[in-house]
């Protein structure tokens, strides 16, 4: 972009002339599939979820209550030193109103998404998760209480998803 | 310093920034690299060492990207590296290149960025998708514009700002774009538009937001022998500062970069700079956001947290102004091939100290100006402070 330069190379073409194939592409569709382990931190973060009850991990030295729960301490860089449970009720530390899906399509019903400071953790110590029951979301607010909603013992697998949603304490 | 060689700039190159470019991500590397080798003066025998960066390999299918853009990187049969801290790669990958000649291993490094996110369909975000832990964020059905939103709502809560402070960022650079000849995005537009266009995941709009793009760009660097050898008006890499934050980014306030602070304050360090609004006359915060200007105009520590508001409104960042920051046009304006985004500004401020911008030229003949990078999970900062 020096003034200097007259001449800028890339010659633009259309998105369709490509996915359509009416200039010379080739297309691809991966078929790998993965499965995770857990690992040990999480995998009993799960296993509690199960139960119905979120727990965390704590470290002495700065005295944090860790939520994702790990096995070492990222800033003492240690081994953490115990489990403690957190509550299941919180503090939308931030949100979102997302009218996007994953794949960027577009939704009629918005999504509401949060990072959730949960109480009993540490300060500061959130999980990303979303906001249901709610009827206007322009309502929403930095610093609304909210709680988890489960799902029935029965239907839970051991997964984030064993919290269907958060929901506002008041109703909104 | 000790130890250390000066090291600096000598050439730069930059393709077009289009939604859909025909050129491969080789065809469009051999471009900037030809083009930066054109203004340097020099060829590719002079070149000692290659520095590749590319944001993820999922944009192309191409799992060995740095071996698949090689050649055309102009690395055939040479010391080639390729990096990658995800947004942040663009500023990263001319430090890189800073310490292959700061070490005084080589004499010359050639530095090439290059971004293809036409190649993944329907969307590039369903590649991006796959950046969140796989076991606690992606079962939640994470979108990648989500966690922008999450921290501007965070940024806006934390300094109570309007959208009408935030979207003023949108206007300047697009306009600042119109003069730049790469864009894609240029336009004259008003805080209305933004307030008016489409919401994608609220707080952030359509017209908050950079395109997605395809392109490319180049730097050449040389010791200081070289560089006085082939040009009289090198531009030098005084400061050079990167840093990574937690992964965990749902522990963090993300209302504050502190990752881009540290960067910036070890750069700053490096270039003896203690006062940087006084000490920078031109800057390129990274802007694939509206609002990550003004977080990153604050982590740069260019005004204290939460003034860049004020600064923008007041017109402080415009091009006349005392700070201005984006002259290029930015990625809200030019477009957002990720690391060749990052590179562009670099390049931008090459040109700025020069005196070669032409239209976009800021006219406080600056001597000292700073671009920046961020990225990964809103963790990544790089920085680089460039001197006449």
């Amino acid at each position: 972009m020096s003034a200097k330069i007259k001449h800028f190379p890339g010659e633009e073409v259309e998105t369709k002339d490509i996915r359509e194939g009416k200039i010379p592409t080739e297309k691809f569709r991966p078929k790998a599939k993965f499965a995770w382990s857990a690992g040990v931190a999480i995998s009993k973060f799960l296993d509690e979820l199960k139960n119905g009850k979120i727990i965390a991990t704590t470290c002495k030295k700065c005295g944090r209550i860790m939520v994702p729960p790990r096995i070492y301490c990222e800033k003492c860089y240690k081994p953490t030193d115990g489990w403690a449970y957190v509550k299941d009720t919180g503090v939308i530390n931030t949100f979102s109103v997302s009218f996007l899906a994953a794949d960027a399509s577009r939704l009629k019903e918005p999504i509401i998404v949060a990072i959730i400071n949960l109480e009993g953790a540490s300060e500061g110590m959130g999980i990303v998760h979303r906001i249901e029951e709610v009827k206007d979301w322009k309502k929403v607010k930095i610093g609304m209480k909210v709680k988890a909603v489960w799902k029935p013992p029965k239907e839970r697998t051991g997964a984030i998803t064993d919290i269907k949603y958060f929901k506002t304490m008041e109703e909104i | 310093m000790f130890g250390k060689k000066r090291v600096a700039i000598v050439g730069a190159g930059v393709t077009l920034f289009r939604r859909n470019i025909k050129e491969t991500g080789k065809e469009l590397s051999y471009e900037a690299v030809k083009m930066a080798l054109n203004t340097a003066g020099m060829e590719l025998k002079d070149m000692q060492s290659v520095v590749m960066g590319s944001a993820p390999d999922a944009f192309d299918g191409v799992h060995m990207k740095g071996e698949y853009l090689a050649d055309g990187a102009g690395a055939h049969c040479k010391p080639y590296t390729r990096v990658f801290v995800g947004g942040g790669t663009g500023v990263f990958t001319p430090l890189a290149g800073w310490w292959h000649v700061a070490s005084g291993q080589f004499d010359t490094c050639l530095v090439v960025c290059e971004e293809k996110m036409s190649s993944c369909y329907p969307h590039p975000q369903f590649a991006f998708t796959t950046i969140f832990d796989p076991i606690l964020e992606r079962p939640v059905g994470m979108n990648l514009i989500w966690i922008f939103a999450l921290e501007m709502n965070r940024y806006m809560h934390k300094h109570n700002l309007k959208k009408e402070d935030i979207a003023l960022v949108s206007v300047k650079n697009k306009r600042n774009a119109l003069d730049n000849p790469i864009a894609q995005l240029a336009a004259e537009i008003t805080v209305e538009d933004v307030l008016k266009s489409e919401i994608m995941a609220w707080p952030v709009q359509r017209l908050d937001v950079s395109p997605t793009s395809d392109g490319a760009a180049a730097l050449i660097l040389a010791s200081e022998d070289v560089a006085k050898e082939v040009t009289d008006n090198p531009v030098w890499i005084d400061g050079v500062g990167w840093c990574i934050d937690s992964t965990q980014w749902t522990n963090r306030d993300l209302y504050y970069p502190d990752y881009v602070e540290y960067a910036a304050r070890m750069a700053y360090k490096m270039a003896g700079i203690r006062n940087p609004p006084k000490e920078i006359d031109v800057a390129e915060p990274y802007d694939p956001f509206d609002y990550k200007e003004l977080h990153h105009i604050e982590g740069l520590l260019l005004c204290k947290k939460g003034e860049a508001p004020k600064l923008t409104r007041e017109g402080v960042t415009q091009r006349d102004g005392d700070l201005p920051t984006c002259p290029s046009g930015g990625l809200l304006g030019c477009g957002n091939p990720i690391a060749a985004a990052g590179l562009m500004k670099v390049s931008e401020i090459f040109w700025q100290l020069r005196g070669e911008a032409g239209k976009r030229q800021v006219p406080c003949d600056p001597r000292t100006g700073v671009a920046q990078a961020w990225g990964d999970l809103m963790q990544y900062g790089s920085v680089i402070v460039l001197r006449r």
